[in-house]
């Protein structure tokens, strides 16, 4: 029997007095895909950054190759045949490929052999292994499927056999993350152990052979994927039973809210972001948003919530809404009826060193339960609100003095999202509800997007997850490139058709007409 | 104006701007590095005074030169502790020693000389002397060459031609070695130098190291190649201008050259032309044309040259763990 390629014993790892991992165990099997699955915060990446040396363990055994090893730096990782692909790319932008990939693993004092060395290791593997990229292209010019493609082949280059991706398809399209996938496969069969870090299940029942779970810094199972599926692993990582996807009933769409005629955004640049974008939603039903992050979902939430200006034409209720100038602020926007969940709720939807009851009020302090004559606040008031709104969004912990950064990722959504849908607005855009949730809070905050759409309001939403489309979203338009590159219904769509939009493979006139008369038929 | 008064114009500014070559090539190794380096002004003052100190007291150049290296690599290891190992505010730690400079070096100067802070005027061997390049008097009569090549090229101390020999130097070493690469990436994104296995604290040193060499050499030319001595406060805004010159090079090598000549001629025009008639507006006051360098930075500081994008992580520190 060999010997496993990467044994983990007794590791355990404490920021302060966070226990981010406990006695965890773990054995790898050479030539074998194992994922890691686990919440955010449940110590995958902690575990991960323990073994390429980037933090040391307070305790525990590392082997490899059924060698103890101790690795106190990258070097060390390095050095023993370990790489990895960081969830954020640690390339240097305005480098080329060549150089990012040499970078650190120059055989020599001057860089040009190195260079050349690269150049032709980098053909083979590009031949090899579908990881084919322009060696002299800037890392700022390369889409992210392909930096991340430089990030292996810069493992590869430092001769790793064992290689460790972290959330590796998080900015993927499903197209990017297929080939991402025959990738590893092919890398396995040559022999490489390559350990699959992230929150996804479906990832993990396509691409690997075995599966460990873990939960709050600890590690709860080790099952082969072919035993297992992803209804038992959300329980395995959540500790208890979870709707995956929530029972909807059918929408009952009423009367047009939001209207978007030929909106143009360009950003602070001059690029424009969003090309004579329309759409429209109507009360009690949800539009999702697809596409891969960038293709302007960012800038139609700004300009929906009042954070930057526009041009074209946005109706509410069939009034023209002001999309630059007087009026096109975010507090009109409130007062037009538009409650807008931001993507980046730590950066504009919360302010983190402020309380939960400061934060619950934002955006709101002009209002009548919040204030105390013309100058003074209604703190007595707004405490009170918040003790409510918290019981009712079962945030934890329970304190409306914490500060907002101590809460998770999926309390922290909970807050924004009781201030945001508490004065029932008509129009409800959110961004990525659910980015950095966690998979139990994941089903709660679904659940109350979907009780509002059934309580009439019109919901915008925003999300790079198409899980999330498929579970609440009744239409589901693509945006690539600014453009809105198709609208289908969800109920008649698959991932395959939607991952081909994203991927900016927009269908030919012909396709769209011949698909108008089968419906009309 | 005819050529012999455009050849003098010239060699004084390759005089004038040496000093600024110096320091902005120093600036050069520090921000691509990542760590801004305000005290660029400091060093040149401290490493000016010491060698100055040192060459009047051992009658040798070569050992003041050797002294003002030494106070100028100290203050940049200072300033190197402060923003690499305590990851302290690089500005205020580079404020900080160009105060530390300003005060010492009078003080000094005053409790060791006893002439007002300054050192006693130099000769001899206690000073950089012009070189005579080979076939300079030769050639010194050949029409157009002859001055170009012995009154413009030939007769500087041997730190401008070491200064100026620089600047290829730094942009092989940039560019060409492995060295320049793991500079280059460890003021973009020191992540990726780490992970690459390569110690960013270390190289960060590496290039404060450089950085204070550089400028030791500036602060020497400054104290004894240019004057004969050192006077309170004589680096009179050099390493500022010298940043300045480096925004304006878009922290390139090449362009830092240009640039810091730039500044040397507006220095050799102010020096030479004392008061300018303009028809009309009549005579521009002598205190204009010396303040024009000055006005030039501030222009140059204030972005209205063109868009100059830093390193990316310059400025900031390197932290780990959580």
């Amino acid at each position: 029997m060999t010997a496993p390629a990467i044994e983990l014993r007794n590791i355990s790892k404490a920021f302060g007095p966070v226990q981010a991992n406990k006695d965890i165990s773990i054995s790898v099997a050479p030539k074998t895909i194992h994922g890691i699955v686990g919440e955010n915060g449940a110590g995958k990446s902690t575990l991960m950054s323990i073994l390429y040396g980037f933090y040391r363990a307070d305790k525990g055994e590392i082997f490899v190759n059924g060698e103890q090893m101790d690795i106190p730096n990258s070097q060390a990782a390095i050095a023993a045949g370990i790489g990895m692909v960081h969830q954020h790319f640690k390339l240097v932008q305005n480098f080329t490929v060549l150089e990012n990939v040499v970078l650190g693993a120059e055989d020599q004092i001057l860089l040009q052999p190195s260079l050349e060395k690269a150049r032709s290791l980098l053909q083979e593997l590009a031949e090899g292994y579908e990881l084919k990229v322009d060696p002299d292209a800037l890392i700022e010019e390369l889409s992210v499927g392909h930096q991340q493609r430089v990030e292996i082949l810069k493992a590869l280059y430092r001769r790793a056999n064992i290689l460790i991706l972290d959330e590796p398809t998080g900015v993927l399209t499903p197209a990017e993350a297929d080939h991402l996938f025959r990738i590893l496969r092919s890398l396995r069969d040559e022999g490489k152990t390559i350990i699959l870090i992230t929150h996804k299940l479906r990832e993990i029942m396509a691409v690997t052979d075995t599966v460990s779970v873990m939960r709050r810094g600890e590690m709860t199972a080790t099952v082969k994927t072919t035993d297992t599926n992803p209804q038992h692993l959300a329980e395995l990582m959540v500790g208890r039973s979870v709707l995956l996807r929530l029972q909807k009933e059918k929408a009952d769409p009423g009367s047009t809210v939001l209207k978007i005629d030929n909106l143009c955004v360009s950003d602070s640049r001059g690029v424009e972001r969003l090309k004579n974008i329309s759409m429209q939603v109507r009360q009690g039903e949800i539009l999702g948003i697809a596409g891969v992050d960038g293709n302007g979902q960012s800038e139609l939430l700004q300009v929906l919530g009042g954070l930057a200006t526009g041009t074209g034409s946005v109706e509410i209720n069939g009034q023209e809404l002001p999309l630059s100038g007087a009026g096109s602020d975010a507090q009109a926007r409130r007062e037009w009826g538009i409650a807008h969940v931001p993507e980046d709720r730590q950066l504009l939807g919360l302010v983190m060193d402020f309380m939960a009851w400061e934060n619950m009020a934002f955006g709101y302090q002009h209002d009548e339960r919040c204030r105390r004559g013309p100058f003074l606040m209604d703190i007595q008031s707004m405490q009170d609100y918040c003790r409510d709104k918290m019981k009712q969004f079962d945030v934890r912990p329970p304190s409306i003095t914490a500060l907002a950064k101590n809460f998770s990722g999926g309390n922290q959504q909970k807050i924004v999202l009781a201030r945001e849908i508490d004065r029932n607005p008509d129009l409800l855009v959110v961004g990525q509800p659910t980015r950095g949730v966690d998979v139990g809070a994941i089903e709660f905050i679904h659940q109350q997007i979907l009780d509002l759409r059934d309580a009439g309001a019109a919901v915008l939403l925003i999300s790079v997850e198409l899980d999330e489309i498929f579970s609440l979203a009744d239409r589901v338009a693509v945006l690539f490139d600014g453009r809105i590159v198709g609208e289908r219904v969800v109920s008649e769509t698959n991932e395959g058709e939607l991952g081909l939009l994203m991927a900016g493979i927009a269908e030919s006139p012909a396709q769209a007409e011949s698909r108008a008369i089968s419906v009309t038929a | 104006m005819d050529l012999l008064v455009v050849v003098q114009l010239l060699d004084s500014m390759l005089r004038l701007s040496a000093p600024l070559l110096f320091a902005c090539l120093a600036g050069l190794y520090s921000e691509r590095a990542g760590i801004f380096d305000i005290g660029l002004e400091g060093k040149l003052l401290a490493s000016a005074f010491f060698s100055a100190a040192f060459a009047a007291i051992t009658g040798s150049v070569w050992l003041g030169m050797a002294a003002g290296i030494t106070a100028s690599v100290l203050l940049a290891l200072i300033h190197g502790v402060a923003s690499i190992t305590f990851r302290g505010n690089q500005l205020i730690s580079g404020v900080a020693i160009n105060f530390l400079a300003s005060g010492l070096t009078a003080l000094i100067g005053q409790n060791w000389f006893k002439i007002g802070g300054r050192t006693p005027s130099l000769s001899g061997d206690a000073r950089f002397l012009p070189v005579d390049l080979p076939f300079a008097s030769a050639l010194a009569d050949v029409p157009i060459i002859g001055p170009l090549y012995s009154d413009l090229i030939s007769g500087h101390t041997i730190l401008v031609y070491v200064g100026l020999l620089a600047v290829p130097t730094t942009w092989w070493i940039l560019f060409r070695t492995r060295f320049g690469l793991r500079l280059r990436a460890v003021g973009e994104n020191p992540e990726a130098v780490d992970t690459g296995g390569i110690s960013v604290t270390r190289l960060r040193y590496q290039a404060t190291l450089i950085c204070g060499l550089l400028c030791g050499l500036g602060g020497a030319y400054l104290a004894t190649g240019m004057a004969a001595g050192f006077i309170k406060d004589m680096s009179a805004g050099k390493g500022f201008m010298a940043l300045a010159a480096l925004i304006f090079a878009k922290w390139r090598p090449g362009y830092a050259l240009y640039a810091c000549l730039l500044f040397g001629l507006l220095e050799a025009i102010a020096i030479r032309y004392q008061s300018i008639q303009i028809a009309g507006v009549g005579t521009v006051p002598v205190q204009f044309m010396q303040a024009l360098p000055y006005i030039l930075t501030i222009i140059i500081l204030a972005g209205f040259v063109g868009k100059a994008i830093p390193p990316r992580a310059g400025g900031v520190p390197y932290v780990k763990e959580r």
